[in-house]
């Protein structure tokens, strides 16, 4: 497989609460192709956040086990000044909330003249200032002359959200991660920027990990889609299969809470509680069991491991075999009793 | 930019002219007048009441007020009783030595706590931001004056480092680089006292700043472009956590108000802080209004300063 870009074995990021260290992204192990969309998919507190940083290596505070392989380096063992040299040139990252991304005090053409500076020390200002001016151009910021000198606040959402992208692609990395790209717009804006994304991976043919918990914008965008639940993914399949037929009760509960137009159910399918804290994890058995007590424990694995169904598509535990909706069940219920 | 500044200075004129006004009653208000006590009790009352229709006491306190901010306009501020000379005058000289323990403490003070800020942010829960922290509990626990007398002992006159009192050396001709020297010499232990007490909340302020800065998205943003760590530090967490210590520099001087009364009292350091003191003690009414006055109008300029700064170096509050 040589159109590999990121190789990711077994990665364990753990956080120190008190004494002792819990891991939020628990033996992930993951590929990401050249040229691909690569969805990671999960409610908030899953970990996928957690595991974009493992990736750029921006956790200040956390244990980081495993192995991720970008062209022959180790990132996680990888020294802080060659980590240095790749984030932000190799590896650009898109954030979440534009508006808190940007340095207030800074005019944003200066900030994505600094990411070019960074890794281009040598270079005149006037060339970089030319080249801030075409990213502006390209990730379509109208008046690219007179933005280059406005303050983050000046600008709208939709704008901000471009000058971060055009800070992540400065340097045409060959690895993108999009961490919420679009959860802090509005829809209209969205899809421009969605366009916008899927229009620049065509033209930097970079490898991006796309991190959302809307799978409208899964659908939209990505050509593999990972499903991550308490730090575990729980089930990997490309974005056909995923959708036409998701396997894992986690990933069937996700796409069963998307309210649909010709639905004539009243209530929205919710999936009871949330996923548990840290220190509340139990660390052994189906980690998705507790949410759905109707299914028998003897359907969970003892120690659920991620099986490879289909070529390519993988589902973690086997208590999908045996997975129903109780409301689908009550409904096929009263339709035999009737 | 410049209309913030106008319109802002422009607010500065009623709080002025209320700040005349409260000072003129609160005076009128003591006990007595300046021919209370002062004129022999044999005389007779009826000349003391000619005496006070002709110096206009018995007029309506407006026309009084009126009377005094004429001649505070033109820089008189009456007579004092004490000195037996002009108001001005007197509190010209002592002005110029306020001024220069003021300009020194501040230095000394941000020389002080940018440094300490700075290492107890950036390195903080190590020993050493524990060291500088608990520093801070010190200088906020122990009171100025408490802390100025103990300076003087053992630097003034265990140590004999530092002159005891007065701001130069008597007999040093001015002028000279000797009276300089001297003036320096005099100014120094207080001016180092009184910073050593006031840096502490500088100090506290710019670490909580760094703290919370360093926490902030645009920082994960400035490390995910490839900074290094001392870049990310002196080019996005340093400039947005001296911003409010820089709009804090105005209210520094407010401060210093407070500060300076009891160190030039302490150090015989002969400046408006030590004149207001005795001017107290001894009811001289003329010094004592005059000296109000001037220090709410430092205080006034003081806040005008701060938020000129803070327009100045933040840009979400520039007007355009």
């Amino acid at each position: 497989m040589n159109d590999v870009l990121l190789n990711i074995k077994n990665l364990k990021t753990s956080f120190r609460i008190k004494d002792d260290y819990y891991a939020a992204v628990d033996d992930v192990s993951l590929t990401v192709r050249k040229n691909e969309v690569l969805a990671i998919v999960g409610e908030s507190g899953s970990g996928k956040s957690a595991f974009a940083f493992s990736i750029m290596g921006l956790h200040t505070r956390a244990k980081i086990e495993g192995d991720i392989d970008y062209k022959g380096i180790n990132l996680v063992k990888a020294s802080t000044s060659q980590m240095r040299k790749l984030r932000g040139k190799d590896m650009g990252m898109i954030f979440q909330d534009a508006l808190s991304a940007l340095n207030p005090l800074m005019v944003v053409g200066d900030q994505i003249d600094e990411a070019i500076f960074l890794h281009n020390p040598k270079s005149s200002k006037s060339l970089r200032k030319k080249q801030v001016i075409n990213l502006l151009n390209q990730v379509g910021i109208p008046r690219p002359e007179k933005t280059y000198h406005q303050y983050p606040h000046e600008l709208s959402g939709g704008m901000r959200q471009r000058i971060v992208i055009a800070m992540a692609i400065s340097n045409q990395p060959e690895l993108l991660i999009a961490d919420e790209p679009t959860t802090a717009l509005d829809v209209t804006i969205q899809s421009q920027i969605l366009d916008l994304i899927k229009e620049l991976k065509d033209t930097i043919n970079a490898g991006i990990i796309l991190i959302t918990h809307d799978l409208g914008v899964v659908a939209e965008m990505a050509d593999r889609v990972a499903v991550m639940y308490a730090g575990q993914i729980v089930e990997i399949a490309d974005v056909y299969t995923l959708m036409e037929n998701p396997q894992h009760p986690y990933t069937r509960s996700l796409l069963n809470s998307i309210p649909t137009l010709n639905d004539v159910k009243e209530e929205l399918h919710v999936i009871q509680g949330v996923v548990p804290s840290l220190q509340k994890l139990p660390r052994t058995g189906c980690r998705f069991a507790a949410r759905i007590p109707w299914i028998e424990e003897s359907s969970h694995e003892a120690s659920p491991e991620l099986h490879e169904i289909s070529p390519g598509h993988f589902v973690r535990c086997t208590c999908y075999k045996d997975f129903y909706f109780p409301e689908q069940a009550e409904e096929e219920r009263n339709y035999v009793a009737n | 930019m410049w209309k913030l500044i106008l319109r802002r200075t422009l607010i500065t004129i009623p709080q002025i002219i209320l700040l005349s006004v409260l000072v003129f009653i609160l005076a009128q208000a003591m006990p007595g007048d300046a021919l209370t006590g002062l004129i022999d009790p044999n005389i007779d009352p009826a000349t003391i009441e000619a005496m006070r229709e002709r110096l206009g006491l018995n007029n309506p306190w407006y026309v009084q007020y009126i009377d005094w901010i004429k001649g505070v306009l033109q820089g008189d501020f009456g007579q004092s009783f004490r000195f037996k000379m002009p108001v001005s005058e007197l509190i010209g000289e002592r002005m110029i030595n306020t001024l220069w323990l003021s300009l020194a403490t501040l230095i000394l003070t941000y020389l002080i706590a940018i440094p300490l800020g700075i290492i107890s942010g950036r390195f903080n829960d190590t020993w050493l931001d524990r060291a500088i922290t608990g520093y801070t509990y010190i200088g906020f626990a122990a009171p100025l004056f408490i802390f100025a007398l103990v300076m003087l002992f053992v630097f003034g006159f265990q140590l004999g480092w530092f002159p005891t009192s007065g701001s130069v050396t008597p007999g040093t001709e001015p002028g000279t680089f000797a009276y300089f020297l001297s003036k320096l010499n005099h100014l120094l232990l207080p001016a180092l006292s009184m910073a050593l007490i006031t840096t502490v909340s500088t100090v506290q302020y710019l670490r909580s700043e760094i703290i919370d800065t360093k926490q902030k998205d645009f920082i994960v943003t400035a490390r995910a472009k490839g900074n290094s760590e001392t870049r990310v530090y002196n080019r996005h967490i340093l400039r947005n956590s001296l911003l409010p210590i820089a709009a804090f520099f105005g209210y520094e001087i407010t401060g210093l108000i407070g500060g300076t009364i009891f160190i030039e009292n302490i150090f015989g350091y002969p400046g408006m802080g030590e004149l207001f003191l005795s001017s107290i003690s001894l009811r001289d009414y003329s010094v004592m209004t005059a000296l109000v006055l001037l220090f709410g109008l430092a205080a006034i300029i003081g806040a005008l300063l701060s938020d000129i700064i803070l327009s100045l170096v933040d840009p979400r509050i520039r007007i355009k």
